[in-house]
Formats: structure tokens, sequence, C-alpha cells
């Protein structure tokens, strides 16, 4: 086994209010400089950019896990990551179903389409800032529906957060992990395991917070199996 | 001021625990940040909020609050409603927007604290 080191929320420029610098090629050069082994897309409410990071990631020897970040209707975000594009790929159909509204781009910033090698293919028009008619439970139940991790987005915040949003976790609630955007003793009294990320949106914050995993493959299955501390696989640091 | 008054005086609906509408309100709190409703809100306040999650129920069983209710005609999830029940919660719903049920719940004699 060996140690993997893992930033699992990363935005790109698909995300309104990410940096426009945040493109494939960049958001992978950043990565290796600053020691990853493995990152995940997780841009709002979209996986439209996962492709392109993947593709530049797999050039470099960069694990790109693909995801996305999700807004419930109670305004709390839940990362939502996938073994496969297809997954991906329905979660996002699912989320562009329950996600009403459209973009201004004066208001809350551009929503920029790119390919591997950062050329601009498209604008997303949905309003991707905004927020989903899905409930909390109804977006973890559609993550494992199509064998997804569910991971509750920076607890220790105010906003946006569940802990923040709703006071508490919901008895029963089947995360996979509870994610702080720094070490802190946020969520500790919980029995979820916990993970730390950058939530980057600019370049400079990639890798500036991430977690340790002492796993065998650099894989999203091994992640789940260290989540739940199965074969010796686990979270060693952060 | 009883819950029972204020449900007749703004006309809202009453969705569960409809025996406990005699208890006193002591003022209103109005935020739909659950977090800081914890934090904030004082035993026998009325809660203004439009969130619908059933941990609202918890959130009002945790601090002693007299009653929550719901604005722009919400309808509260199922599971809200059966918890509101089962803790004695009066949970309420107003076709009104917060900020015209608030200043109505002023008029009426219900504060800030």
């Amino acid at each position: 086994m060996r140690k993997v080191r893992a930033d699992l929320h990363l935005h790109t420029c698909l995300s309104p209010c990410a940096d426009n610098q945040m493109q494939a090629t960049a958001i992978v050069e950043q990565a290796r400089k600053v020691g990853l082994d493995m990152i995940a897309i997780c841009d709002h409410n979209s996986a439209e950019n996962v492709a392109a990071v993947a593709k530049a990631g797999q050039r470099a020897g960069l694990a790109v896990i693909g995801g996305m970040e999700v807004t419930s209707s109670e305004e709390v975000h839940i990362l939502a990551l996938f073994h496969t594009e297809a997954d991906l790929m329905y979660m996002q159909d699912m989320v562009y179903e329950n996600l009403p509204g459209e973009n201004s781009e004066e208001a809350f910033g551009t929503q920029v389409i790119i390919d591997e090698w950062n050329n601009v293919v498209g604008k997303n028009s949905r309003l991707l800032i905004g927020a989903t008619t899905l409930t909390v439970e109804q977006i973890v139940d559609s993550i494992h529906r199509w064998a997804g991790l569910a991971i509750a987005s920076h607890v220790d915040r105010e906003r946006f957060s569940l802990i923040g949003q709703l006071g508490f976790i919901p008895e029963g609630l089947d995360l996979d992990a509870l994610e702080v955007s720094k070490p802190c003793s946020a969520g500790r009294e919980y029995d979820y395991p916990v993970v730390t990320s950058s939530d980057a949106h600019f370049l400079d914050d990639i890798g500036r917070r991430s977690t340790c995993f002492m796993i065998e493959t650099v894989s999203l299955g091994e992640i789940r199996k260290a989540l739940r501390r199965e074969l010796g696989r686990r979270i060693v640091g952060n | 001021m009883k819950i029972a008054e204020i449900v007749q005086e703004l006309n809202l609906a009453v969705w569960a625990a409809k025996a406990s509408l005699d208890r006193g309100v002591t003022g209103g709190y109005a935020s739909d940040l659950l977090s800081d409703v914890l934090a904030n809100s004082k035993e026998g306040n009325l809660w203004i909020t439009l969130q619908i999650h059933q941990n609202i129920v918890g959130v009002a069983s945790m601090k002693g609050l007299a009653g929550i209710i719901l604005v722009n005609g919400r309808e509260p999830e199922r599971e809200t409603v059966e918890k509101a029940e089962t803790e004695n919660i009066p949970l309420m719903v107003s076709e009104m927007p917060a900020f015209e049920l608030v200043g109505r719940l002023y008029n009426l004699g219900v504060g800030g604290t």
C-alpha cells in the first residue's frame, strides 16, 4: 500500500464563482507541482468540464475523479463523486432536471466549458449558482443509486454547509464522509469519516488543503475502502 | 400572547400540534439558517422561516421554541409534519412572505426578543 495525497474538491472555470484560469492543463500542472496524486473536479451543479481535466490528467499521470457539488433545496452543498462517466452523467441529468433558472454573467460570472487543451467549446447557460429542488436526502440517495460517494461539503462553514443550514446532521443520513475546509473540530462529534479539501476556486488554492489516504491503487474504490477502514485502507492525515 | 390568537388574527393554517396552541409566545425570531436559530433564538420564541426540512422541528424542540411559521405558503415535508406532531411543536403556514408576516406579528405585539 502507499500514501496518496488527494484534494477531492476543485472547481473549474465552469463554476461562475471560480477564476477563469481554472482550466484543464493549469489545474493539472498546479496539482502536480504541489504534490497531489489525485484530484476530484466538483463544479456547482454541473460536470461538463470533468472530461477535459480527466484527459489532461491522464497525459500527466494525475488521477482525476469526476464529480459535482450539488446544491440542495435547503442550500446545502453535497459533493457527489463517481467511478464512471456514465454514472456521473446520470447524476448530472437528474440535477439539470431539477435546477431552475438561467445564469446572468454580469451577476454571477461566466460558465465556460473547455476541452483538454483549454479551448473554449461552449458555455453553460443554466443557473449553476442556484439551488436544485432536491432535498439533501434525495441527493444522497441518488448519488448512491449510481454507486457514488456522498460527502457533505465544508461542514465547518456557516453558509451552504449541512450543519450551518440545517443546524445538525439529520439522523440516519447515509453520508460517506464530511468535508472540512481546514483542520478543525467541526463534525468530529458525528460518526462519519472526515476529509479535508481545498474547495479551490483559484489555482493557488489547489492542494492548500488535502487528505492523505493509505491505499493500494489510486482510485475512487480505494478511497471508499479507506473511508470505511476496510482491508487496512485508511485516512492517514491531512 | 397565545399562538391560538395569532393563528386567528393572521389566518394561519395549522399543520401539526393543534392541541398545543394555547402556548404563550415570548417574542419572535426570523432566520433560515438553522445554526443561527440554535445560537440566537430564545425559549418561547415564535420562529419564522422558509426551511421545510424536518430538522426545523429538532431545532425548535432543542431551543424550547413556542412554534414555527412557514412563509410563502410553503408546504412542509411529510417527515417534518410527523415529527412536529410527535414532538408537540405547533407548525403553521402563512401565505404571506416573511417581511409582511413579521410586520404583522410586530403590530400584534410580538417583539424581537
